[in-house]
């Protein structure tokens, strides 16, 4: 079996909002986006044992050991976050190596009660060998074959990776923050050719599951805006599932606070903006 | 009770402003039941009985009809009925009009029929010829005079395995109605029962907190393909019932227990369990051989009932107390439900238990071999600090999986129903998919009963049995048309069950006895 290695921020074994049906979801740790809007900002980084959070920590669960890296004491842990409000990298030492056979451990019993899988994160593609091995091993697997594997992502990887993936996932749920490379770079901190690329390609190979559109007042939630990204759409894959999902402050970091919640009827009235540009599957969240 | 207190609780029942007037009539009816002599009992017994170590639910003194009877419907609309004087029915109409007419004449425990018949099927003769939306109009003031001339939610229909269109006229008129009665199972076999009914049948759990599902094929390997679950979580064969439903409280028998784990199972739960089917089985002899309810009931007469399908309820409760305070006792520090070496014990007991009631000889029990049938119960609205059945503790249930994983191997030790009740969030409202897979996988490894209530739902499951938030809130002042509402309030009372945590709700079931 493989031992390519991933960064693990969490795992659940019951999910009812990462795809269709009853989920295993793998949150992987590190993203290469940093959304303002962002409701587990402790995913994006890498930890790197700068050790800032070791005297905060009220548990005393958190150690550097003799070679200088962040050693948790599970058993101590309470899981009460401070460690990830001092992080000065939005990242959190409570994150994990694993390996796919440690994930396949976890599946195996629960496999019964799945529709599938779900890899997210921070962002599942910035680890596309242990993502791809991993769906192999559940492709492949007597037990686990008939379970779906997806990938939620932020839609910024390059073609190799789509290429690397496409094999052994059955779909990919992506991000479409802003249509407008200007308003992408101000929600994300990145450009958006390849998200919008990739959108093009995944609906190219019939793996384009999902496009969310995130509505943040101010930004993206003009009429007009959402005319353009629908007619984009519509152009590119007007079958596939859009969700229009609001903006909300669960979670967010300093600045975001500040920006409103987007109102369930202000939602409403773009999902049908997007209906009425010729999206056939729109829904609102 | 002197006949000073007897006439002092008559007045506060015709007195009683919260009361309907067949809720006075069924709560006198009780009291002189209780005016009589319990049937004959060992004074250990007694003694068990009256500190509730052994409970009998209250269902009175004198037994003069069995606690569930589920008449075999079926046979009815073929047959007609001598006694009600009526041929059997030509059409829909008349089969909808003369079932109503026989269930006003169904005795159970709570004065009304806890069972109405596995509709989908009792009806499909008469069905054929209508359209979808012809049966949802015929149906829909049948359904409607359900909920109004039965007023009890522990009042039963089952439906499936099969995809029927009458099986999915009934989840739509329910979804539709939103009424509290009937409740409704749906029978679920992997093989047979499609994904898109299942999920339906979820899709109607979001907007009344109901069907209940049953694992279709482990419950025709316990008690035959004629069975059906009714009042809630109590699995038993159609034509046949339960004469008594009497529970063992686990925690009580652990209180009186010192020594360790190995001789509560050989001596103080052994000793209780027999005391408890002491009284089992004196009530059970009362009810045939002195009321002789079997040989006078025209139920029984006309073949819609038989005795030899009949048993009797061998009830537990307050597994996860008696668990813990064993676990005290022997020095370990895990809880039930949350620790293998707990959760390891737990399956010592019910197994033990289990061992003792197929040993254990009940007369008139045919139905069940000559034995009673072992069931985890519910509880009561009065029980105070005491975990239903087999349950994990209101407000610690461990995540979904976990919980499931928890109590899943007590359940093929129940071949009358086992209740765990499971509270999910409401984001399964937008993903009816993720509760068919957890259905089915719960199925898949060995689960018998799934009830799943979704936080938001204007529905609460009490005992299984359910009840409207705003009934229950309203009762204290106006009384309730449901006599159902009663109990729920006093469970809310007492076990804050609408303040729980989102996970799941208790639920508790009762026979009727006096106000108190």
């Amino acid at each position: 079996m493989s031992a390519v290695r991933g960064q693990l921020n969490d795992l659940i074994r019951f999910s009812s909002v990462d795809g269709p049906g009853n989920r295993l979801v793998l949150f992987l740790q590190g993203c290469n986006f940093d959304c303002i809007t962002c409701h587990n900002p402790y995913t994006i980084g890498l930890c790197n044992d700068c050790g800032e959070c070791v005297q905060p920590c009220p548990e005393e669960a958190l150690t550097l050991d003799a070679e200088l890296r962040i050693v948790l004491d599970e058993a101590r842990c309470t899981r009460c976050d401070v460690c990830i409000e001092v992080c000065p990298i939005s990242s959190t030492p409570l994150s994990r190596t694993t390996t796919v056979d440690d994930v396949l451990e976890e599946l195996r019993p629960v496999a019964p009660f799945l529709s599938g899988i779900t890899v997210s994160g921070g962002e599942a593609t910035l680890q596309p060998d242990f993502v791809a091995a991993l769906f192999a091993a559940v492709k492949t697997d007597q037990e686990l074959t008939g379970l779906s594997t997806l990938i939620d992502t932020n839609g910024s990887a390059p073609r190799g990776t789509w290429d690397r993936l496409l094999s052994v996932t059955d779909g990919f749920m992506v991000d479409l923050k802003a249509l407008d490379p200007a308003t992408h770079l101000e929600l994300t901190g990145r450009d958006n050719a390849l998200v919008l690329d990739a959108i093009r390609y995944l609906a190219g190979h019939d793996r384009l599951a999902e496009v969310r559109l995130l509505i943040v007042p101010g930004y993206n939630d003009d009429r007009e805006t959402m005319v353009e990204t629908a007619q984009w759409l519509h152009a590119v894959a007007p079958a596939t599932r859009v969700k229009v999902i609001g903006y909300r402050r669960h979670g967010v970091r300093g600045g975001a606070l500040d920006i409103a919640e987007a109102g369930q009827e202000a939602i409403a009235d773009l999902a049908e903006v997007a209906r009425a540009n010729g999206l056939l599957d729109v829904v609102m969240v | 009770m002197n006949s000073d207190e007897l006439r002092e609780r008559a007045r506060s029942v015709v007195t009683d402003p919260t009361l309907t007037f067949p809720q006075r009539r069924h709560h006198l009816a009780a009291l002189a039941e209780e005016s009589l002599a319990y049937p004959a009992l060992s004074d250990a017994a007694a003694d068990a009985l009256n500190k509730r170590i052994v409970c009998d639910l209250y269902e009175g003194h004198a037994p003069y009809r069995a606690r569930y009877i589920l008449p075999d419907y079926a046979r009815f609309v073929a047959q007609g009925s001598a006694f009600l004087e009526l041929d059997p029915p030509r059409d829909l109409d008349e089969a909808l009009y003369f079932l109503l007419i026989l269930y006003g004449q169904v005795p159970s425990i709570t004065g009304y029929p806890v069972y109405l018949g596995d509709l989908d099927k009792v009806l499909a003769p008469f069905a054929e010829d209508f359209s979808e939306d012809e049966l949802f109009r015929k149906l829909r003031p049948f359904w409607i005079a359900l909920d109004r001339m039965l007023p009890d939610a522990f009042t039963h229909t089952d439906i499936g395995p099969d995809d029927t269109r009458l099986g999915r006229t009934i989840l739509r008129l329910e979804r539709e109605l939103r009424q509290v009665v009937p409740n409704v199972t749906l029978k679920v076999d992997p093989e047979r029962t499609p994904d898109d009914m299942i999920r339906d049948a979820v899709e109607t759990v979001i907007a009344v907190a109901k069907p209940h599902f049953v694992n279709h094929p482990l419950m025709v390997r316990d008690l035959g393909e004629d069975y059906a679950a009714v009042s809630c979580y109590n699995s038993l064969k159609i034509g046949g019932g339960a004469h008594t439903l009497v529970r063992l409280n686990l925690k009580e028998a652990a209180l009186r227990h010192r020594g360790g784990t190995a001789s509560f199972i050989t001596d103080t739960m052994a000793h209780y369990a027999e005391l408890t089917a002491e009284v089992m089985e004196a009530r059970i002899r009362f009810l045939v051989e002195e009321a002789r309810f079997f040989d006078h009931d025209f139920l029984a007469r006309e073949g819609l009932i038989s005795l030899d399908r009949f048993s009797a309820m061998f009830g537990v409760v307050g597994l996860a107390e008696a668990v813990d305070l064993l676990q005290e006792q022997d020095g370990r520090p895990g809880h039930y439900g949350h620790d293998e070496d707990a959760n390891a014990l737990s399956y010592r007991i019910t197994q033990a238990l289990a061992d003792f009631v197929a040993a254990r000889a009940m007369p008139y029990c045919d139905g069940g071999g000559g034995r009673s049938l072992f069931h985890s119960q519910a509880g009561l609205d009065s029980d105070v600090e005491l975990t239903a059945g087999t349950r994990i503790p209101v407000g610690t249930e461990p995540g979904l999986y976990e919980h499931i994983s928890a109590v899943a191997p007590h359940h093929d030790l129940f071949p009358s129903g086992v209740s765990d009740v499971f509270h999910v969030d409401e984001t399964v409202e937008r993903n009816p998919e993720a509760m068919v897979d957890v259905i089915r996988g719960s199925f898949a490894v060995g689960m018998r009963d799934f009830t799943f209530n979704v936080a938001s739902n204007e529905f609460i499951r009490i005992t299984g049995y359910l009840v409207r938030k705003s009934d229950v809130a309203a009762f204290a002042d106006e009384g309730a048309r449901h006599g159902s509402t009663a109990f729920a309030a006093g469970s809310v009372e007492h076990s804050h069950v609408t303040e729980r945590s989102v996970k799941r709700v208790v639920s508790h079931e009762r026979g009727a006895r006096p106000t108190q």
